[in-house]
């Protein structure tokens, strides 16, 4: 009996966001902003605690509500089934963190210049709308609570409105966001057409026919996609995180972009709707899966702005998720239960894993901006010293996203490797190659993540400031950390807990696809979960065995004491903190090899003659999708758009004048057809 | 119970023996180049000496640059009772071990980087750039090489959750299915032993008694590491390469029971021999020419992925 308490979390919600709306529309003063921070941040404290009682009380069943809606089509119906919970966790545990963590940075703010009881309503108008989405049983009620929770974004991505970076990102995102609700929108429209009835349940689909289905498929993967961040549909989140407040970023990168992917295996399930589901389909997503992530990932190897870098590295996990529901599908059409449930599984543990180390990493990555002012990887350096817990944190973010044990990330990879490697017992060789080759691309993406990680956390933390923003640091006492601690230690708890996560991940899906039926897949169930068993098992053997040996060598060195010199320079003196190698140094390598791939541009300047005085070198990645192909396409939709204002003049008599020729010309209409 | 009493004979060699390693491969070197060598133990003399020292450490380093080398040596321990040492199953095998054995040996890869990153030297981030990035390039040859003997037996009629172990995978029916006919997969070991010497920073990629800083990789990340903390390292580097040395025996000895114990190290030392004739041989290659190395090891792994499918 957990509907009802997740009825009330979204009541608090929307109870909470009437109430900021209050000081929202008072004048910018101290007294109105600090009230709209408290009440936004109890509000979203209340309503999210709720949620998490509902999810942790029954974490598998289904429930279903009915209400009037007040509109003549659609009804209100929600319903809470597995998938829905499990894609509920980060929306609520996130939204929790990254408001206490947003309540922290935004004291700072100066109430004159932003209107915090509007920053407050569309954070929770966000929350509602993603819980909605996620629970939405009609396509009316899914299509508005989707426009809610596009729109709501927008205003908190916009939050430093001064500036015309920030402005423009925004721009882009809104754009992105409703080019993708128009292929849902006539995704929607053609459903209900086909269908003839509003219901987004199991069992609706069944009168559709193969064309209708295949076409009704790929208008989603075109309008779930795009939320979701596939190539190339991807390009507004390097844009949008970067200018969002850090909270925000967290928020929208570990909860909001997950509902593309809900959208896209809701919609699979219900099209494929208990019968086995084109195989062409999961090669489909398979293979935009591999592209999106490997694309994510050599663009994210590139960036030198660490929240930059961090939304590209979440295309790339977005990626990984899509390969992994590529696999279920691909081994659900044939048949094969180990491939099915491990994607699937494999899918759904890392959308878990991801938000709850992509939010720790984007909040770090707002801390550090906090306390630098910058968050240019070629200004950074040498934090680790001033920032212990800081860094300890970010630590733990890139080893877990890096996937490598004793994280959570690792647990996600190990099932996803194992879907794929079943590949090799499928039934011609052209399809064990492709999927054998996806794995090595897999492997691939997770080789160039640990360097990408290295670079991130070695160059803003290790070593010695780059600069003067990283000298001056505005220390924080780590009290005002606790959300980042909490999620760090939930990236180790997920880790060597794999296993349970793991089992519940699968009671919960069967009821989505019918994988029961599949050969293999009790085995799958069961050799899976005694990996993940035996992979935290020696992941805390690993950690205390590591503690063990510290203690051993500080016994060691009890007496012989330890000496502090600096850092050897090969015999050269006088070096400073400047000769330190970059992120760009430290790509360097790697973009030899793969630059054009990162889409990397190399500018170099330098004196002439024989004792050159200057010398510049600049590499930026610009994004050139943006510029080769969407620039040039929405340059081209404005000329068209402006070649028609001919016909909009303003002058009135000339548009009466439409207006008869308009009736005349039906008039002869009329009176041909008759 | 043999079994377990057999595997953990076997650890123990392996942890004993591992460091007589680098002693053959200088004494191979030495020999070929007309001189006396080290002796076989200078290893041992060495890391005793080490544990014997007090550190001296750089005050730009912290927590990340002390943690590091423990952790290194964990990681490689732990990679190595995954493995199905001397043909008998690790007690611990699972279906993915291979992926945690990596993604381990992957985790300590990481904190060496970023023990050398906190120095805040110029060389050593130099080197961890090239560790970084050479070990990115291997990994996907690494699992390609893998694939292969996870499709040979699954084709054999191995379940998913036994074709996918180390135990099975490196355990001696590998060596039976060239035996019987499958002669493409001897193309694997010689892909194992590609990316051992990429692995363990050997010449042709990287060379391990060069002086000049600028052109080594994992030497000079390890610079500013002295006393226990260097012997930790020293030794971890041992423990690696005696468990990319098993994964070529692992191949190439077929189960015999207790002899295969004996081959598997046999094959373990002459590995080494030829790490040592490579060394002798060879001069390291330009970095460069590095990812040409790789790709040809990539290319040979494809190459048999596709005979071994096709099959």
């Amino acid at each position: 009996m957990t509907m009802p308490l997740f009825l009330a979390a979204l009541a608090i919600y929307a109870a909470s966001g009437l109430c900021v709306l209050v000081p929202a529309l008072l004048n910018y003063r101290k007294q109105s902003a600090h009230l709209a921070n408290l009440l936004g941040l109890l509000g979203t404290l209340a309503g999210s605690l709720t949620g998490l009682c509902a999810l942790i009380l029954a974490p598998a069943g289904t429930e279903s509500f009915q209400a009037p809606f007040g509109l003549p089509f659609g009804s209100f119906a929600l319903s809470l089934d597995g998938l829905s919970r499990i894609f509920l966790f980060p929306v609520f545990g996130l939204g929790l963190l990254c408001a206490v963590q947003g309540y922290t940075s935004l004291r700072h703010e100066r109430p004159s210049q932003h209107n915090l009881g509007a920053h407050w309503l569309f954070y929770l108008l966000l929350l509602l709308g993603l819980c909605l989405v996620l629970t939405a049983r009609d396509i009316v009620l899914f299509l508005v609570s989707w426009e809610i929770m596009s729109l709501a974004p927008f205003f908190l991505i916009d939050f430093n409105d001064g500036d015309s970076r920030v402005r423009d990102a925004s721009w882009v995102y809104l754009v992105a966001a409703h080019l993708g609700a128009v292929a849902l929108l006539a995704f929607f429209v053609l459903f209900w057409q086909l269908t003839g009835h509003t219901a987004w349940q199991a069992g609706t689909a069944l009168s559709l026919s193969e064309t209708s289905r295949n076409l009704l498929f790929l208008l989603a993967l075109v309008g779930f996609g795009a939320k979701a961040g596939l190539a190339p549909m991807h390009i507004w989140l390097p844009e949008a995180h970067p200018a969002a407040p850090s909270h925000v970023s967290a928020l929208l990168s570990g909860a909001m972009i997950n509902a593309g992917l809900y959208g896209i295996i809701r919609t699979v399930s219900l099209l494929a709707d208990h019968a086995r589901p084109p195989e062409w389909w999961g090669w489909l997503i398979l293979a935009a899966g591999l592209g999106t992530a490997l694309m994510g990932m050599l663009k994210a190897l590139a960036q030198s702005n660490v929240k930059r870098l961090l939304a590209y590295s979440s295309v790339e996990n977005m990626g990984i998720m899509t390969m992994g529901l590529g696999c279920a599908l691909i081994g659900q059409s044939l048949g094969h239960g180990w491939m099915a449930l491990a994607g699937l599984c494999a899918c759904l543990l890392h959308m878990l894993n991801h938000a709850c180390f992509k939010g720790l990493l984007f909040m770090a990555a707002g801390e550090v901006l906090h306390a630098t002012g910058t968050v240019n990887m070629a200004q950074l350096g040498g934090l680790a010293k001033k920032m212990p817990v800081l860094a300890v944190c970010f630590a733990t973010g890139a080893a877990a996203i890096a996937c490598l044990p004793p994280f959570n990330g690792f647990a996600g990879e190990l099932t996803l490797a194992l879907s794929l490697l079943d590949g090799s017992s499928l039934a011609t060789t052209e399809r064990q190659m492709l999927l054998l080759l996806h794995f090595a691309g897999l492997c691939a993406i997770s080789g160039l993540a640990l360097a990408l990680y290295a670079k991130a956390f070695g160059m803003v933390f290790l070593g010695q400031a780059r600069s003067g923003f990283a000298e001056n640091v505005q220390t924080q006492s780590w009290h005002s950390l606790w959300p980042l601690i909490l999620l760090a230690l939930g990236c180790l708890l997920l880790g060597l807990l794999a296993s349970p996560v793991f089992s519940q991940i699968a009671t919960s899906v069967t009821g989505l696809f019918p994988l029961e039926n599949l050969t293999g897949f009790a085995r799958a169930k069961a050799s899976i979960g005694r990996s993940l068993m035996l992979t935290g098992l020696i992941a805390g053997l690993v950690i205390l065995a590591v503690g063990a040996v510290m203690l051993l060598r500080k016994k060691m060195l009890h007496k012989r004491g330890i000496r502090f010199m600096p850092t050897w320079a090969c015999g050269y003196q006088g070096g400073n903190s400047r000769i330190q190698y970059t992120d760009a140094s430290f790509t360097e390598p790697l973009a030899r090899l793969l630059g054009p791939l990162m889409g990397l541009k190399v500018s170099q300047s330098q004196d002439k003659g024989l004792f050159p005085r200057s010398a510049q070198l600049l590499v930026k990645a610009p994004e050139r999708l943006r510029r080769a192909v969407y620039g040039p396409l929405f340059a081209g939709i404005e000329s068209v758009c402006n070649a028609l204002k001919i016909f909009q003049h303003g002058k009135i008599h000339l548009y009466i004048l439409y207006i008869l020729v308009t009736v005349i010309g039906l008039l002869i209409w009329g009176l041909m057809s008759n | 119970m043999t079994q377990l009493f057999l595997y953990l004979l076997n650890l123990l060699l392996a942890l004993l023996l591992a460091p007589l390693l680098f002693g053959i491969i200088n004494r191979t070197k030495a020999i070929i180049a007309g001189r006396h060598g080290k002796p076989l133990l200078q290893s041992y003399y060495d890391l005793a000496k080490l544990c014997q020292k007090s550190e001296v450490i750089s005050p730009t380093t912290g927590l990340f640059f002390q943690l590091a080398p423990a952790l290194q040596l964990i990681v490689a321990l732990a990679a190595l009772t995954l493995l199905p040492l001397g043909a008998n199953a690790s007690p611990i095998a699972f279906a993915g071990d291979f992926l945690l054995a990596a993604y381990l040996l992957g985790l300590g890869r990481f904190s060496l980087i970023l023990a050398a990153l906190d120095t805040g030297s110029s060389f050593e981030g130099m080197g961890a750039s090239r560790e970084a990035t050479f070990s990115a390039l291997a990994e996907p040859i690494f699992f390609l090489a893998i694939t292969v003997i996870t499709g040979l037996h699954l084709d054999l009629g191995a379940t998913q959750d036994q074709a996918f172990s180390l135990s099975l995978l490196f355990g001696g029916q590998s060596a039976g299915a060239w035996l019987s006919g499958n002669f493409e997969l001897l193309l694997l070991p010689v892909v194992f032993f590609l990316l051992l010497l990429v692995e363990n920073c050997r010449i042709p990629v990287d060379d391990p008694t060069t002086h000049l800083e600028l052109t080594m990789i994992h030497e000079v990340m390890i610079l500013d590491h002295s006393g226990p903390n260097l012997a930790l390292i020293l030794y971890a580097q041992s423990l690696k390469l005696w468990f990319f040395a098993s994964l070529v025996a692992g191949l190439l000895v077929p189960d015999l029971g207790a002899l295969s114990s004996i081959l598997w190290i046999a094959v373990i030392f002459l590995v080494a021999c030829a790490i040592g004739l490579v060394e002798a041989s060879m001069a390291r290659l330009r970095l460069k020419r590095v990812t040409t190395f790789l790709g040809g090891a990539c290319a040979m792994a494809a190459l048999v992925l596709i005979f071994s499918q096709m099959r």
